[in-house]
């Protein structure tokens, strides 16, 4: 054995060189010693966060060991990197923020820079990004929300999930939202899913808890006020199709001080339903936890706790107005059957034609972020997701569509805001792999005059329209204000939350 | 040296579709190869650890058991743990590729390893509700899977194999129908 090891040893440091076995197919060695490939990467968000460890710099880890040669620069139209990981994973969720501390060391890499406060389609094209270089990126998310579509959707009271999110942890676009916690005694959550789960969390949970984490303090403050006693969770199928997962369930179920509502007539299941059950452990754990809080929170009483109401088999048909017109007051929900797609095996929920009002002053929806498209950018519209084989973008979503050279694409805005977690890290490795691919096939070596600019030509262009840009550095330096300003009430972080704000605690 | 660096990487390549079957079947498969290093005497080894470590903690320490790693590529690893410790520091401590980004917080499922032999998985205390969480989640989960962070290395383990998944090489994404290798 003591002899096999130092092989081993060494076969895994090449095998670390080689991120995927394929590059040891015929084509086998690494690219002669060549001009740097130029990667450009827009958005510097987080796929994967579940997982522990920010995909986005799994990805650059990947791209920097796979190619000598690579030279990795991020633009994210924040001044603060990592996307959602800080303006969306809830600020109880500490440990998901493990990853900030793992951007510092990418970003320590000669080979890696970031460039915040530049905005792709306004402060520069997509096109003026694949002239400079040879590998563009594409990981900006999805920034917009999915509509209900509904009447009375543009009523004072409803926001997107993601607006609140944003709001609450003090995204720059958000932190005038002012959402009115402080009129009703009820707000509405429509859909089940985790990021469902996380709003109607932060409604419910004790302040006094909320006040240790990074939460913006306005929205703190809002909490602390907050009038809200009662929230209801609807969704449009029953407890087996619930979209969230059993981590995100028992942690609300497991709140201080909160009576959970969920009906036992609900709970029965069908021959379809156990099928479900049967296959998928997330949906079997899931439904367990609701069935065993529904017994849990039987009979006993609620004497003046917060409520969590579990509403199943009803979808949103209307907004309806409070009297004064302009504020929501209720909600009209149709009752709901499930009914076999007759396509995937799914069940889907099929109104009855059977109406209620829930009264509320406050709805979030969460049904659902949209990626929004650039210019110059093939765009699915129906899907909200760029078409894409194995993260190369191709130029329409139809059969016979071809490869947009050097455009590549990972993260929600690859294959749309949902999907099994764990599928995340397979999906950013794909695109690592497409690109190493394309890169051993001499795709990028264009003839020696059309040699691209890499950095160099992404500086003139910020030069030309006088853009001023964050570098990693001024980040750091909001990153340590804020932390020093946190001491201080005993969080981690205070975080600065206006653009100008921003930008000046960045010099 | 390029040249060998590509057989090398070919039979990598090979070695890591075995461990890909390897992965994916049940653990009935493991049971007869696997058990080989189980050796009886080990038996004492625990008697002797439980008294020394009543009598004194620190002692514990001592004790090793030997625990294997069969790697995504199929190569394996042979490392002695101590007792106490959890199944992912010793794969750290020994350059294994354990990930555990979230460093044991039951945050994250990178430290998924499969226990390969049924009768050792019985061995192991049942998960908690929040491992079991975070394994809902795990890539490539099998009957026998465990949170490497979770898992603390004591006397009855010795002789342990332990499988790291394979499911990085598959590409299970969304519409995306994954072809047998
Ligand atoms: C409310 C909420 C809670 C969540 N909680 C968790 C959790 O607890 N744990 C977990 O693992 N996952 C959680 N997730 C999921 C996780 O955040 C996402 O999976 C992940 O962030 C998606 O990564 P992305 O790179 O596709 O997009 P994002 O992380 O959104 O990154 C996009 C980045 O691109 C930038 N950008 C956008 N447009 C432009 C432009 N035009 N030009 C330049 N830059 C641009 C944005 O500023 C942003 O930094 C949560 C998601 C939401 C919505
Ligand atoms: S290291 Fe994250 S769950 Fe084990």
């Amino acid at each position: 054995m003591g002899r096999v090891r130092p092989l081993h040893h060494a076969a895994r440091r090449l095998l670390l060189l080689f991120p995927r076995p394929r590059a040891f197919s015929s084509a086998a060695a690494a690219a002669p010693s060549r001009e740097p490939l130029h990667v450009c990467v827009v958005g510097s968000g987080a796929r994967r966060v579940l997982h522990g460890r920010q995909v986005l710099l799994w990805w650059i880890e990947q791209m920097l060991k796979g190619h000598e040669g690579a030279q990795v620069d991020i633009i994210d139209r924040l001044p603060t990197p990592f996307g959602l990981v800080r303006s969306g994973v809830a600020p109880d969720h500490p440990e998901t923020k493990i990853v900030v501390n793992q951007f510092s060391r990418v970003a320590a890499n000669d080979r890696c820079q970031f460039y915040g406060n530049v905005t792709l389609g306004r402060d520069v094209s997509l096109s003026e990004l694949r002239k400079t270089y040879d590998v563009v990126v594409l990981a900006y998310g999805a920034e917009s929300d999915r509509s209900l579509s509904i009447p009375g959707e543009d009523l004072r009271g409803i926001h997107s999930a993601r607006e609140f999110v944003w709001w609450y942890n003090g995204h720059p676009d958000m932190c005038n939202l002012a959402p009115d916690l402080q009129s009703t005694d009820s707000a509405v959550v429509l859909g089940q899913g985790n990021v469902a789960l996380d709003v109607a969390r932060i409604l419910l949970r004790c302040t006094s808890e909320l006040a240790a984490t990074d939460i913006a303090d306005y929205a703190l403050d809002a909490l602390r006020g907050s009038t809200i006693k009662k929230v209801y969770l609807v969704g449009r199928r029953g407890p087996v199709q619930a979209a969230c997962t059993a981590k995100e369930l028992r942690e609300i179920l497991g709140l201080k001080n909160v009576h959970v509502f969920i009906k036992e007539a609900d709970l029965v299941t069908l021959p379809a339903d156990e099928e479900e059950i049967r296959n998928s452990r997330i949906k079997r754990r899931v439904y367990e936890l609701l069935s065993k809080a529904a017994i849990a929170h039987k009979g006993k009483n609620n004497n003046g706790q917060k409520e969590l109401h579990f509403v199943f088999f009803r979808r949103p048909t209307r907004f309806l107005p409070s009297e004064d017109g302009v504020t929501v007051g209720a909600v009209q929900l149709e009752k709901t059957c499930l009914k076999d797609d007759g396509v995937a095996g799914k069940q889907v929920a099929v109104g009855t034609g059977e109406f209620e009002d829930l009264k509320c002053g406050l709805v979030l929806k969460s049904i659902g972020y949209k990626s929004l498209p650039v210019e110059g950018l093939p765009f699915d519209k129906y899907r909200g997701i760029v078409p894409n084989l194995k993260g190369r973008v191709l130029s329409s979503e139809s059969e016979n569509a071809t490869v947009e050279p050097g455009l590549y694409v990972v993260g929600w805005l690859k294959r749309g805001p949902t999907g099994i977690v764990a599928t995340n890290l397979h999906c950013a490795e794909e695109t690592v792999a497409s690109i190493l691919e394309d890169d051993k096939k001499g795709l990028f070596m264009g003839p020696s005059d059309s040699k691209k600019q890499g950095r160099r030509g992404l500086l003139e262009i910020l030069e030309q329209k006088n853009i001023r840009f964050v570098p990693f550095d001024g980040w750091e330096k909001i990153d340590s204000k804020e932390k020093m300003a946190g001491e201080l009430k005993n969080k981690p972080r205070e975080k600065i939350t206006t653009w100008n704000e921003i930008l000046m605690a960045s010099n | 040296m390029l040249s060998r660096i590509s057989q090398l990487g070919a039979r990598l390549l090979r070695e890591n579709r075995a461990v890909g079957n390897l992965a994916s079947s049940t653990t009935s498969y493991y049971r007869g190869q696997l058990s080989r290093r189980f050796v009886p005497t080990k038996n004492i080894l625990f008697s002797t650890a439980t008294t020394s470590s009543d009598r004194d903690d620190g002692s514990q320490s001592k004790e090793k058991i030997s625990v294997t790693f069969v790697n995504k590529d199929g190569t394996e690893q042979t490392i002695s743990v101590p007792v106490g410790m959890s199944i992912l520091e010793a794969a750290h401590e020994n350059d294994i590729e354990l990930e555990g980004a979230c460093e044991g917080s039951l945050a994250c499922s990178t430290c998924h390893v499969i226990v390969m032999d049924v009768n050792y998985y019985n061995k192991l205390e049942d998960p908690t509700d929040e491992e079991n969480d975070m394994l809902d989640l795990a890539f490539g989960l099998t009957e026998t899977s465990r949170l490497g962070c979770q898992v603390i290395a004591k006397p009855e383990l010795d002789g342990m194999r332990l499988a790291l998944p394979a499911a990085t090489r598959n590409f299970a994404v969304d519409g995306f129908v994954p072809k047998p290798h």
